[in-house]
């Protein structure tokens, strides 16, 4: 092992001057011929997969959601277990780049921007759920309080209203923080830009940013205050989704463990995916000086974390369970465990509880290959646990003569894989056009660990009085 | 450190009858040049000084003796009125506009209000955040006469400037270029209104 050094030399290896931090993340939107196969060939695949979501969208529009496996004991199905899943993906990005912002984490740079743009893709394929389940999306502006001719309002006391306000307020922060943090790269994006057009687009997003300390100023202050909103409001919108369930009386989802574990496990699936798209991007970009085996190993033990806290969260309902002395609720786990969906709650257990155990050896956190495939088996998982809370509580409650069984129809699965493939060619568009890694952070980064290093000012002693009173014009 | 020393262009004699520059423009390598010079000038009495780096250096902002707390004011009157509009707005749908009496409960149900009141707070926070920033920086503005001085395209890249701008009472075109190579400026340009 080689001496720890401080935080910031660990996140940012290689010969790296400010300018060639410039190159080699600028040049990723310059340079076009830097894209090589592999991005082609994903981007093609998930182009293919979004041609799938296209028609399973028609079809359901033109149909309604009885194409849908859904039914009446299970009304909700893969339009809720989707919503929640994909909503979690999101809750990494606004993580790294808020909470991570706030307690001043430097190794945050190199990932956040990509984070964010995760964040954003995955709140459009969350939001996309809920609406097409309303049957008639074309009318969910119904769910907004508008003054309409009838006098008719949301019920504000509904968790369901709640979430309209929750994911569209964070879907609108979340685009506004990635985009903040774009400015000053949109800006030097412009003027590293060789191309005329490149410069007129970039020198408009960009807004005329022109890097002045005053701006600056300013700039970290707001940017400051919205990590700081981003923070509770990253919480919260995973506290109100659990509410959703929470706050009913159906046996499995009344219960009170589920904000916090709720929003552990968005982090936990957040973080897996991230991994699961830094990994190889930043073998193909060759990225390795920014995005280190510490950033990897970090979010493995990140990940490691929630995944323990979520796994408690498992005990803790079964404890509950049994504990409470409720016949309902008593049923419920022992459906879940023994019940028609049984394999689904065993693969769960060891997707979710058992497989990131490996996490704890070192050795294994900073192997890629295996870090990638954990974090696809916990995406998975995740996505189970939101099958299993859903539809194996709904199918079997209260009453035995209305218990039903749940069976997704190939259009769930269509709408599913295609959301899948919106979001990685969504990735892959952004990783192609927009500054994939914070520059200006990771100057800053370098700026700093300079300076740690004992990096002196250049003494001034520069050819001083040339020719007084001559300026240089032009 | 870079030699390419300003060189020399027409002498500034006579400058009486052209019209004022915007700015006197002088680059360094490394911030912390930069920050010695911003102190210097500020000593020096300059007051209408600008520098530009491609990150937020910290210290420059103390070194210029800026501060400007217009931005925390605005995120804050903006979440205020984001509490107020959230709440106010429930009142009213749910105990004015479209009373529904459910087995007794209470209209103005307070718990159950929280969440999108809290929402709305972050909501207009936000927005207030990035107008604010935006509107007292002055942007968009794609024009701005400091985008013609010379070598600014790596303003955002890998290079640190200090402009001290004609507004300044102490500003002298031949004085204050004089000044700035004093600092050891790379390079002292003029910056001429557009």
């Amino acid at each position: 092992m080689t001496v720890p050094v401080e935080t910031e030399e660990r996140f940012l290896t290689g010969e790296n001057s400010y300018e060639s931090i410039d190159r080699a993340i600028s040049s990723i939107v310059l340079n076009q011929r830097k894209h090589k196969l592999p991005w082609y060939v994903v981007a093609l695949i998930a182009f293919g997969f979004l041609q799938v979501m296209m028609a399973a969208l028609t079809y359901l529009l033109y149909k309604g959601v009885g194409i849908w496996g859904i039914n009446i004991p299970v009304a909700w199905g893969f339009a809720i277990i989707n919503f929640v899943w994909w909503i979690g993906i999101g809750h990494a990005g606004t993580l790294i780049s808020a909470i991570l912002l706030l307690l001043r984490q430097q190794w945050r740079n190199s990932i956040n921007r990509f984070a964010e743009a995760m964040t954003l893709f995955a709140v459009m394929c969350a939001g996309m759920f809920p609406l097409l389940h309303t049957g008639r999306p074309w009318v969910a502006y119904w769910l907004l309080p508008y003054p309409n001719i009838l006098g008719l309002w949301p019920q504000f006391r509904s968790p369901l209203v709640w979430d309209v306000f929750a994911v569209s307020t964070y879907i609108t922060v979340s685009a506004i923080f990635w985009f903040v943090g774009l400015i000053p790269d949109l800006a030097t994006v412009r003027d590293r830009a060789a191309n005329r057009w490149v410069r007129i687009v970039f020198g408009i997003l960009a807004m005329g940013w022109r890097n002045s300390t005053k701006h600056w100023s300013r700039y970290q202050t707001a940017y400051l205050v919205l990590a700081g909103l981003s923070t509770p409001l990253v919480l919260s919108v995973h506290t109100i989704v659990s509410f959703d369930f929470a706050v009913s009386i159906v046996p499995g989802w009344h219960s009170t463990i589920f904000p916090p574990y709720f929003v552990a496990g968005a982090v936990y699936q957040g973080f897996a995916m991230v991994l699961t798209l830094v990994i190889p991007i930043r073998a193909w970009y060759k990225l390795r000086d920014f995005i280190t085996l510490n950033h990897i190993d970090w979010m493995a033990k990140i990940m490691l974390t929630t995944g323990l806290i979520v796994f408690y969260g498992y005990m803790n309902e079964l404890f509950f369970a049994w504990y409470s002395g409720n016949t309902y609720e008593r049923y419920m786990m022992s459906n879940r465990i023994t019940g028609p969906y049984w394999p689904l709650y065993a693969a769960l257990i060891l997707c979710n509880g058992i497989t990131p155990q490996l996490l704890w050896a070192p050795r294994l956190r900073r192997n890629v290959v295996v870090v990638f495939i954990i974090a696809l088996i916990v995406s998975i998982g995740m996505w189970l646990e939101r099958f299993v809370i859903i539809a194996v509580s709904l199918h079997r409650d209260y009453l035995p003569s209305s218990w039903g069984y749940y069976t997704p129809s190939v259009w769930d699965w269509a709408t599913f894989l295609g959301t899948l493939g919106f979001f990685t060619f969504m990735m892959f568009m952004f990783v192609r056009f927009v500054p994939m890694i914070n520059i200006f952070e990771v100057k800053e980064l370098l700026h700093k660990a300079q300076h740690r290093n004992g990096h002196q000012p250049v003494p001034a002693e520069t050819p001083a009085a040339g020719d007084p009173g001559a300026t240089h014009e032009h | 450190m870079s030699t390419e020393s300003a060189h020399v262009g027409e002498r500034a004699q006579g400058a009486a009858d052209r019209p004022r520059p915007y700015a006197l423009i002088a680059e360094w390598d490394t911030p912390e040049d930069l920050i010695a010079a911003a102190h210097r000038t500020h000593e020096a009495g300059y007051r209408h000084v600008d520098t530009y780096t491609p990150f937020p250096v910290h210290g420059l902002a103390e070194a210029l003796h800026f501060q400007d707390n217009r931005v925390p004011w605005t995120i804050f009157i903006g979440g205020v009125a984001g509490a107020a509009t959230g709440w106010f707005l429930q009142v009213y749908v749910s105990a004015i506009a479209y009373p529904l009496n459910v087995a007794g409960r209470p209209l103005i149900a307070w718990p159950s209000f929280v969440p999108v009141t809290f929402e709305c707070t972050v909501l207009f926070a936000a927005f207030a955040a990035v107008l604010g920033m935006l509107g007292y920086n002055g942007l968009p503005r794609p024009h701005h006469p400091i985008f013609d001085a010379q070598h600014f395209d790596r303003a955002s890249q890998d290079r640190f400037f200090l402009a001290i701008e004609a507004t300044d009472p102490r500003f002298d075109v031949v004085e204050t270029a004089s000044f700035l190579r004093g600092l050891g400026a790379a390079a002292v340009s003029e910056v001429q209104n557009r």
